[in-house]
Order: C-alpha cells, then structure tokens, then sequence
C-alpha cells in the first residue's frame, strides 16, 4: 500500500536564479512551519499538468534549521518528460500545490570526523541543506562544486560567504577539474564522501573511490534517475486485474497510478526501493534505469522498479 | 559449543574470510593462528602486494606461533610489529588506525575478543564497522560486560559465568556491544541466588 502522506502548500516565491535555475518557495496555508527534515532529504512534487499528475522528487537546499518555507531549485531540462519545463513554466507565486513529506536518502553520517562533497551543477541543492546543518553543529567537511561556468554555477556566492575556504569552485569553461584521484587519497581516517550531480560524475567518483579502496559504508551518493519517454506499450497488472497502456512520456508507475491502483513509492526516482515489484512474465526486454536493483536481479528479468523503468516487447505482467 | 552462526540474535558478529582487495594500503591485526589467515591471503597477491602495507601481529604463544611469526617476516612487510599481548597491542593499533588515510584496507584476524577490540577502535577513529574485513581464528573466549555494574570480565569461557567485578553469577548472551566490544551479561538467579546452575565449558 501506498503509505505517502501530503501535504497542501502554497508557492510563496519563484525566483529566477540563471538562464537555467529558478528557486521555488513553499509554505503552508496558514504560515504554520513545516515538518521538520535533514540535510540531504528530499520531497516529491506533485504537478496538475492537464490531465496528468507527475510526480517528481526535488532535493530540499534550505535550511533544516528553519521550517517556515521548504525551497527546491529546479534545472530546466528541454529533452524531459516536462516536469521541469511544468515548474518553470506553469508554476506562479500563489499557487496552491501539494508535495510528499520529506524523505532523506541522502543523510549525513554524523560519526564522521570529516564530511568531503563534491557537487556538480544543480547537484549542489542537497549539500547547502546539509551545510547548513553542519555550520549549526560545528561539523567538519569542505565541498567541491563543479560548474559549466560562472554564469551556471548556482549559489557559489552565498556559499562563499556562509563557508569561505572550505568552498573549491571549478568552471568547466576554465578548465578547472576537480582532482578526484588527490582528494580521494589523501583523507583523514572515518572521512565520508558524499557525491550528487550527473549520472558520469556520480560514477567516476564511485569508480575512483572503489580503486582507492573506500569502503562502501564510506561512499554516498544522490541521483535521481528519470522515467525517459518510449514507445507505449500494454502492462497487465495481475492482483489488480486490469490491463493499462503505459503512454510514451509516462512512467510505469504513473500508468499504474493513473487506472486507480495505489502502488508503493518514495523517491521515484530510482533510489529508494520502494516501488520495486515483482515482474510475473515478460516476452521481451525490461530497460532498467534504477540505481536499486542488483546486476542479478536485472537480467532475471523478476523484478522491476515502475518509477524509471520502461518495457519494450510483446507482453509484461507485474504482480501489482 | 557456541558458534558465531548459530545465534538467532542480529547484533552477535559474524565473520568472514580475508580477502585482499584493491586499496591504497593495507593494514592487518591478526593474534596467534590469525597470522595464518594473513598468509593464506599472501598466497592470492602479487609479490609487491605487501610493501603498502603494515601488520601488527600478537603472538600470545611465541614456541607454537614459531612458523606462522617466520612466515609473515618474510612477506617482506616494511612495518611488522610483534607484541605479546593484545592489551599491550591496544595503543599501537589505535596509533596505526589513527594516522591511516582513508583507502586503507583493514583485516582482521584472530580470537573473537582481537576482532572486537579492533573493530571498538577503528569505529573510534570514524570508521564503520562494515569497512574492516574479519576472519576468525582461535579462541571464542568472551569479553563479557555485566548489565548490572557495567564491569568487564575478559576470556570468559564457561556459562553461566561470574562477574570479576560484583560477583554476580551471569547468563552470557549473545547480544553484542560493539562500542565497548562485549557480550552482555545478565545475572542467572535474581530470584533465588541459592539456585547456581553448574557451569559448562562453553567459549573456548
């Protein structure tokens, strides 16, 4: 059963922050706070676009000291399904909406001695909530933040002022590169690494971390996959017994969501594990895009997350 | 006897075997016929294996540990300390943990109570228990804490077994503290102290 709880707020400011960023400002209705989160969480946003609902996970970047507005910045991706181009195009100052409570996937391990992040490009949203919990608690950390340019390179200012020396800057643009190899080796014992920004950058630091022998336990990392527009194809879903089309810029899930079935979720977005559901017969090829399932478990071709994941063949049962 | 897999309850370690895998060090704590898993894994790596890496060996039976001390002499390790127990071995291996920089490997080998004292001070140091590999070889005997005055008995063998501290007579668990690296003990006749079940040889 789907457990996810909403909550009703109102958008009380859209802030363009550059050619590709806006900051969305959330309270509730009657100005009450909010309920309370941690560095790294995110919440799910719901948007009414036409006879669509999506549902998209946003890393939360303001304060967990303070719970009067949640605030989300929002990339605008051209080739998506819409959901960024919905918030940056449909979404105004005052306009009633609901999102997820928030949900950490992305938390600080506070036994650490040292908290070392990198961040690349809007990447940078989990880490200025985490920062700000780190400064209230005298935590010890520095953070890497990689930017095409200094014109893209959201917040590097306020972040130079709230941290100073324990902010690195590198510009694509300038061929400045962060030295992971360097970094990686040269870390105090019990440091954590923390890693959120696109999918490459995500698995070049994994692999380097791997090769200089982090522990796994050391290793943490961010990213929300997203469900990529397909063909449509027919999903049966057996305990429900119904047959749904899953359209082309629509997620499984959403499918499933759409013809009444309340199905399991958190982050949607390929990390949590939530929606992971068991595949009953499939005549042709599932196309994972989830960060959860085992190598295994993916070519058995017996399990499946709905969030991403799309099928493409003849015929797919899901015991849903 | 009482084996790690047996028990039903989750915070009883399990260990598993020392496998070497890419790091940028390495550093091995290993008690007795725990040197002998250091020289099994030797056997696996290529012969520069050990110039990165450092073994802190403790040879509580220098006539019976003889051949195994000779064996990880000649892995030609730049750091090989040898001390003769593992309370004088505790500082050294908290210095070696301390200084380490993440990428180092950590492996341990040995009695149950090496593998708990060595995990208590690399969690010390920041790291998680889940980032040290563990092979166990010798002895079960417990380090026991009593619930009731927090004291800890070392190399416990027996069930039931006394408190060194209280006195109190003590039901050994299998619950687990890895923060201070010890069984719980639970005193075994609160209500009738006169009833003392006889003891049975049950960690060795």
């Amino acid at each position: 059963m789907s457990s996810n709880a909403t909550l009703d707020v109102v958008v009380s400011d859209v802030v363009t922050v550059n050619s590709l960023i806006k900051r969305f400002h959330f309270v509730r209705p009657d100005g009450s706070p909010l309920p309370a989160f941690s560095g790294g969480a995110h919440i799910v946003i719901e948007m009414q676009d036409g006879d669509t609902i999506r549902r998209t996970p946003y890393s939360l970047m303001s304060s967990p000291l303070n719970t009067t507005d949640y605030q989300v910045s929002i990339r605008r991706d051209d080739e998506g399904r819409g959901g960024s181009l919905y918030m940056h195009q449909q979404v105004t100052k005052g306009m009633p909406m609901r999102i997820g409570y928030p949900a950490n996937l992305f938390s600080l391990d506070k036994r650490a001695p040292k908290q070392l992040m990198f961040a690349g490009g809007i990447g940078i949203t989990p880490f200025l909530a985490q920062i700000h919990q780190l400064l209230k608690t005298n935590g010890n950390f520095e953070l890497h933040y990689s930017a095409r340019n200094e014109k893209l390179g959201a917040y590097v200012s306020e972040l130079k002022q709230l941290i100073g020396h324990r902010l690195h800057v590198y510009y694509d643009d300038q061929d400045q590169r962060i030295d992971f190899d360097n970094l990686l080796s040269t870390q105090p014992a019990g440091t954590h690494v923390y890693v959120c920004g696109p999918a490459p950058m995500i698995d070049h630091v994994l692999t380097r971390c791997k090769a200089h022998g982090w522990p796994k336990a050391h290793t943490h990392f961010e990213h929300f996959a997203k469900a990529p527009p397909g063909e449509p194809f027919t999903l049966e879903l057996r305990a429900s017994n119904k047959f749904i089309e899953v359209g082309e810029n629509q997620s499984m899930l959403e499918a499933i969501e759409a013809a009444g079935v309340d199905a399991p979720y958190l982050c949607r977005g390929g990390a949590c594990g939530h929606c992971e559901t068991d595949v009953l017969e499939c005549d042709g090829t599932l196309l994972h895009e989830d960060h959860w399932l085992e190598d295994d478990e993916r070519t058995s071709s017996r399990k499946v997350m709905p969030c991403v994941s799309r099928f493409k063949g003849q015929r797919l049962v899901l015991d849903r | 006897m009482s084996q790690p897999d047996d028990s039903a309850i989750l915070s009883r370690p399990r260990y598993g075997k020392l496998s070497p895998v890419e790091a940028n060090f390495h550093v091995f704590v290993a008690d007795d016929s725990g040197g002998n898993s250091i020289l099994s894994l030797a056997q696996s790596v290529p012969k520069d294996f050990f110039n990165d890496a450092e073994i802190i060996y403790i040879n509580t039976k220098p006539v019976d540990n003889k051949a195994t001390l000779e064996g990880l002499e000649a892995l030609g390790c730049p750091r090989l300390y040898t001390g003769p127990t593992i309370k004088a071995a505790l500082p050294r291996i908290n210095a070696s943990l301390e200084r380490m920089r993440m990428g180092t490997q950590v492996y341990l080998a040995g009695s149950e109570s090496l593998l708990g004292l060595a995990t208590m001070i690399a969690m010390q140091v920041g790291l998680d228990h889940q980032a040290l590999q563990t092979e166990h070889q010798g002895s079960l005997a417990r380090r026991v804490q009593c619930v009731h005055c927090k004291g800890i008995t070392d190399n416990v063998t027996t069930q039931p077994a006394n408190c060194d501290h209280c006195g109190l007579l003590l039901l050994v668990r299998d619950h687990y503290s890895r923060r201070v690296a010890a069984f719980q003990g639970v005193n075994i006749n609160a209500e009738d102290p006169s009833d003392i079940p006889v003891k049975e040889e049950m960690f060795s």
